[in-house]
């Protein structure tokens, strides 16, 4: 079987965002960019699952403009077979995406999609359930362990009530959580046969997918700032602030 | 007329906090009415609760045995064939909200606007992006507004209400693709849930071990709180998973937080910003979590908790 991870490129998570004054947006000129975190952790998930002799093949893609290509070819690195760029200078939202991700899945015919959980930057957290949703298929989000077994996958998932154990048949839509592995790193050499693997270029027009209805920024604003407090001294200093705000009796 | 539908969190006894919030975000709508609808097998008992929650006209309740556990292929079509009677679809932003709205508004060819924070009009609403680093202002297109509300961002809405209770029924076909298998709780045993606990008494890799995590244990319940965790904490195996508070766990605002030995990653950091006191205790005087305290003590942990058990 197929598997098909997607990946979106994100400000990488190490750098301390900063909002423009004029509200339009972030700023992303000259800052690092990676592939999101727990797309990574999708790309780590679906090599362990070829490598454990369940699937055949592992098909990375992306949508967005040409420089994701570089996110393609870190997971071609990784390990994955082959990658296909959805290319588009528009932004896309989780539904757009959700609808290109099924145009694909309809030609490529995966077992399984991997996916992160949510992107870092815009926190959504929506796109494997539409896909889910627009393909009628089952979905397991916020995967910590996923077990296949034949036609099913057993998958264990970081609920707010602790870990929650579901079984689904495949195909199926995953959508990964933090725990679920530690991807690997690349070495040079697998740099190098990276970029001789095949990594197709196509559009979102190629795939029939319409637009979505989109929801519009109107602007993007710092958040308010917790402001410092004070250092106390002890323990008793510590009791009797807290006495006094009515926070400890 | 416009009506908004808020969807209960339940486990199938109690109705979970997370709902009066989501409503209180509902009624900054400023609609005609809010119902709140429970699927579940047997909702009696948490459509009684729903029905107290203050500004709710009516709660709707569709049972059904494949509402027992709460699993989103199941749930999303009955509430889309509701749908249609409202303005506005709103659930928590917790893992419930999150795993069932996304496949309810893509069926539903609509956009979600996930975490509400602020309502600013019936379409425009402010949401938190890159880990609470920035704050959008974003517009839904006209229509439908399908929505989950971040819940640290609402108080809960109080518990003096009467609304009216109707049983509906829902003619979908559900899928037979997902079966629930188990739901292993970290075992908080009585202690309050960490997302509506007034205090939360949280520790971090400062901590040190599991063994050592009885005395965050203690301390929490002297005070009745409930107990949180830093992710290193969590990783490190001193505590489940389901006691981590940050962005990628979860994000409350007690009344009272209290660090110990948490360092207070950016992404912690994000779990808490609208704690209403935030105390943190680490050895470490340049810890970025003293940066957002409150209040402040540079000392051993563990003796400071050994003397505020004596104080206390």
């Amino acid at each position: 079987m197929k598997i098909l991870v997607g990946v979106k490129r994100v400000i990488d998570f190490n750098v301390r965002v900063q909002v423009k004054p004029d509200g339009s947006g972030v700023v992303k000129d000259g800052v690092k960019m990676s592939m999101n975190p727990f797309d990574e952790i999708a790309i780590e998930e679906a090599l362990r699952i070829k490598e454990a002799g369940h699937a055949e093949e592992v098909i990375v893609t992306t949508i967005g403009p040409k420089a994701c290509q570089e996110q393609l070819r870190t997971a071609l690195a990784m390990g994955a077979d082959r990658a296909i760029h959805v290319l588009t200078d528009d932004e896309v939202q989780p539904l757009t995406a959700a609808r290109i991700l099924k145009a694909l899945a309809d030609k490529e015919q995966p077992k399984i999609v991997l996916l992160g959980k949510q992107a870092i930057d815009d926190d959504n957290n929506q796109t494997a359930q539409m896909l889910g949703a627009l393909s009628h298929w089952p979905q397991a989000t916020f995967a910590s362990e996923v077990k296949i077994e034949g036609d099913t996958a057993t998958v264990t998932r970081e609920v707010d009530a602790g870990l929650e154990t579901i079984s689904v048949d495949l195909p199926a839509v995953i959508s990964a959580d933090l725990r679920l592995n530690e991807p690997r790193y690349v070495k040079l050499p697998d740099i190098m046969k990276a970029k001789r693997k095949p990594l197709e270029t196509v559009s979102i027009e190629d795939l029939g997918v319409g637009h979505a209805a989109a929801v519009k920024v109107l602007k993007t604003t710092a958040p308010a700032k917790r402001q410092a407090g004070i250092k106390v001294e002890s323990v008793t200093e510590l009791v009797t602030v807290l006495k006094e705000k009515g926070l400890i009796s | 007329m416009s009506k908004v539908l808020v969807i209960a969190e339940h486990d199938g006894v109690n109705l979970n906090g997370s709902t009066a919030r989501a409503v209180s975000c509902a009624a900054d709508l400023g609609l005609d009415s809010i119902d709140v609808v429970v699927l579940a097998s047997d909702g009696t008992a948490v459509a009684e609760q729903a029905a107290k929650i203050s500004g709710v006209s009516n709660v709707v309740l569709v049972q059904n045995p494949a509402n027992e556990h709460a699993v989103a292929a199941f749930l999303a079509p009955q509430i889309e064939s509701l749908a249609s009677d409202y303005s506005h679809v709103l659930a928590p932003s917790t893992t419930f909200g999150k795993d069932l709205m996304p496949r309810v508004a893509a069926h539903l060819g609509r956009p979600q606007i996930s975490d509400i924070m602020r309502v600013e009009s019936t379409h425009v609403f402010d949401r938190p992006i890159y880990a609470g680093n920035a704050v959008a202002t974003v517009e839904a297109p006209e229509g439908l507004v399908i929505g989950t509300v971040r819940t640290a961002s609402y108080k809960a809405a109080s518990n003096d209400g009467s609304a009216s209770i109707e049983t509906r029924s829902v003619d979908v076909t559900l899928p037979s693709h997902t079966r629930f298998v188990e739901l292993a709780s970290g075992g908080g045993g009585d202690r309050p849930d960490l997302q509506a606990a007034s205090k939360v008494v949280s520790g971090g890799r400062g901590v040190g071990s599991e063994e050592n995590f009885k005395i965050i244990y203690s301390l929490a319940d002297k005070l009745g709180a409930g107990v949180g965790a830093s992710r290193a904490a969590v990783d490190a195996g001193f505590i489940p998973n389901d006691h981590q508070v940050g962005q990628t766990g979860k994000i409350i605002a007690p009344d009272l937080y209290m660090a110990f030995g948490i360092s207070g990653a950016i992404q912690h950091l994000a779990g808490i910003k609208d704690a209403g006191t935030i105390v943190a205790i680490n050895k470490d005087a340049d810890a970025p979590i003293f940066e957002v305290a409150d209040f402040g003590l540079v000392a051993d942990l563990f003796e400071v908790i050994e003397e505020l058990e004596q104080a206390l």
